[in-house]
């Protein structure tokens, strides 16, 4: 009897599809491979973007990491490349990412603890030195100042002798986002858009090779989104970047392939796979029919699904290593081109260099030791990762939808209708959590009282600081400072205008202006963001 | 001796722009029958005073995930001194590893509540430690 029970009890997925106790033919009947699945490499992509996936080339591994100085930094990054690391992720201080310079007041306790501190080219140059930037892809995780941050690292290129078009890598730069979950915006969401699409036109039309924005349902599902929102809210970005970029009168088939994506794991195994391959279906379709794209390289929804923070705990964090490796091969199982994994004592710090070498290590047993590169889409044609996969593909589409009619995300996360839809996702998650009914091991069940915590901390390094406001001061005094004001001035005029911003940002970083100068001017003209608190 | 409802005032300071948790935690206590008022991100530690001021409360709520928890702490406490604000209840919860619990309680942090506390616990203690 108890048994029966047992077996009829509802499954219900975090996107709420009700799970059945078994799959069949009978589930996927009405799927036609030919239009609806097809090859891999082949329109709508459901399998993957390439015909042999992982057997032509393995997904690119790139860990997140800086902190302290760029010097500092730039060691960490060797150590990486050194063990086999494919890209780099560049993580920056939280002044850096809200455009205030290391001697700032505001930024008083901030500066080097996230990630590194960049006031001038000059810590960028240092971030580089010796690591030649048209041989790795390097992917600059900044939002609000990405077009200056975008802007030093073409000079630095430029430094090191390379034309703009063997810049390869991608800026995060995507604004809208950050009004829902991660929270470093500065200006106001229009002239935010309007930075986002002046970095879109210019790198299309200069800089080919590289990825201007990657639209992050990451941090809106680390926020609380279920995996439909997540896909459905980065969509809606997505598309309200690419509207803009439009009405310039850029053709679809010229960037949307160079718009990608980064995307979040952690849940249910399953539900995670089919995700992926259903956000790609619809990507393609959106891509196809509403921009009329005729590129096949416009419609391929490109990439990085990483291992979640959200999933890590801090109880029994050795646990955490485990639950990367399941994350890195759901990645794997999902056909994503670039892996990032969140390190076991992420819950804690920023990552040791041990534990960032066991997720790299991860991501190569995957690929060297585990067949996962052997063949394309292994999953594919499972009657449960079909059937799931269609399942999403609608859910994600009726809830895009729903936030369309009801006036579009701009408006909407302008209102904060959506941070609150995000926010109340959380709140549930968190009381289903604190209620077991969602289990979660080691917190709420099978939990070790008085735990010895053994993780050791990352140091905040004070002499670091002071070194960076030194160097910083000394390029004040040294730099030209008539070029500074006059790079300065030229920006606040053109920012009055229609044009873009993009070659006069260029000339301010290239004269040491500091980010905190140029930031702002532009909040001069600009304004500031004002949060709708809506609880 | 009636009973008033508890006003709380949560704060997000500094930098940090995380605030998932912060959110959770405002439902949370309004849920619980607390009358809860949100800084919104990004303040400084004389606006969050400001606002403790301006709306009377009796518990001020930090929340921070960037490591930057006894600076920004220690901030405010010299704050309340200056401005004589004794009888407010302070708490802090966030990204906080348990050897920087005795730092803030030695601040004057009245609780600190970790990343993973228990709703009961958060309530419970504000519900019991407010005079």
């Amino acid at each position: 009897m108890k048994n029966t029970q047992q077996k009829e009890k509802d499954v219900v997925l975090e996107s709420g599809i009700k799970v059945k106790p078994v799959y069949s033919p009978e589930d996927v009947k009405d799927i036609d491979y030919s239009k609806i699945i097809q090859n891999p490499g082949e329109y709508p992509y459901t399998r993957g973007i390439h015909p042999y996936m992982y057997r032509a080339r393995p997904w690119t591994m790139r860990q997140y990491s800086g902190f302290a100085t760029a010097k500092e930094t730039n060691k960490r990054f060797k150590y990486l490349i050194e063990q086999g690391q494919t890209g780099l992720n560049v993580a920056f201080d939280l002044p850096t990412q809200m455009g205030l310079d290391s001697d700032d007041p505001q930024a008083e306790g901030e500066v080097g603890r996230v990630g590194m501190a960049v006031d001038t080219l000059k810590d960028m140059e240092y971030a580089f030195e010796g690591i030649p930037i048209d041989k790795i892809s390097t992917s600059l995780t900044i939002n609000s100042t990405a077009a200056i941050l975008l802007a030093m690292y073409i000079v630095v290129a430029e430094k090191q002798g390379l034309s703009p078009d063997k810049i390869r890598g991608t800026a995060q730069n995507d604004i809208l986002k950050e009004y829902i979950g991660r929270g470093t915006w500065i200006f106001p969401v229009e002239p935010s858009l309007r930075l986002i699409t002046d970095t879109i036109e210019y790198c299309s039309k200069n800089i080919p090779k590289y990825y201007p924005v990657s639209v992050c349902g990451y941090h809106i599902r680390e926020s609380g989104a279920n995996p439909v929102q997540e896909i459905a809210y980065a969509y809606l970005i997505a598309k309200a970047y690419i509207q803009r970029v439009l009405a310039r009168g850029i053709d679809a088939n010229d960037f949307i392939a160079r718009i990608s994506f980064n995307f979040d794991i952690h849940g249910n195994f399953f539900e995670q796979i089919a995700k992926f391959r259903a956000a790609r279906r619809l990507w393609a379709k959106i891509v196809k029919d509403e921009f009329n794209a005729t590129n096949p390289k416009a419609m391929m929804m490109k990439m990085i699904a990483g291992g979640g923070g959200g999933g890590l705990t801090i109880e029994q964090p050795e646990n955490n290593i485990v639950r990367g490796a399941y994350y890195a091969l759901i990645s794997a199982l999902s056909g994503t081109q670039t892996m990032a994994l969140c390190s076991y004592d992420e819950a804690y710090t920023i990552p040791s260099e041990k534990a960032a070498l066991i997720s790299l290590r991860t991501m190569q047993i995957l690929i060297e030791e585990m067949g996962l590169c052997d063949t394309a889409d292994p999953l594919g044609g499972s009657y449960y990762i079909e059937a799931l996969t269609d399942q999403l593909e609608n859910k994600i589409e009726n809830c895009m939808k729903q936030v369309e009619k009801r006036g579009g995300i701009v408006s909407a996360i302008s209102k904060g209708e959506i941070q609150r839809e995000v926010s109340k996702q959380a709140y549930l998650y968190e009381k289903m959590i604190q209620s077991g009914e969602l289990v979660k091991v080691g917190v709420n069940k099978y939990r070790i009282e008085e735990e010895e915590r053994k993780i050791k901390i990352h140091e905040h390094n004070p002499a670091l600081v002071k070194q960076q406001i030194k160097t910083l001061d000394k390029i004040k005094k040294t730099r030209d400072n008539k070029k500074v004001k006059d790079s300065l001035d030229k920006l606040r005029d053109m920012a009055k205008t229609e044009e873009n911003l993009m070659p006069y940002i260029i000339e301010c970083v290239r004269v040491y202006t500091t980010v905190g100068e140029i930031t702002k001017v532009l909040k001069e003209i600009f304004g500031e963001f004002k949060e709708p608190v809506i609880i | 001796m009636s009973k008033k409802t508890i006003r709380i005032l949560i704060a997000k300071p500094g930098l940090d722009g995380h605030d998932r948790g912060v959110k959770v935690v405002a439902q949370l206590l309004r849920d619980a029958g607390m009358e809860v008022i949100y800084t919104g991100l990004h303040q400084t530690v004389d606006q969050i005073l400001k606002t403790a001021i301006q709306e009377d409360v009796n518990v001020i709520g930090l929340s921070i995930l960037s490591g930057a928890h006894i600076p920004i702490t220690e901030k405010l406490m010299k704050g309340l001194k200056t401005n004589a604000m004794n009888d407010i209840l302070i708490v802090v919860g966030g990204n906080i590893p348990k050897g920087d619990i005795d730092s803030l309680e030695s601040l004057g942090v009245n609780g600190v509540f970790p990343t993973g506390s228990k709703f009961e616990e958060i309530v419970d203690f504000i519900k019991t430690n407010v005079g």
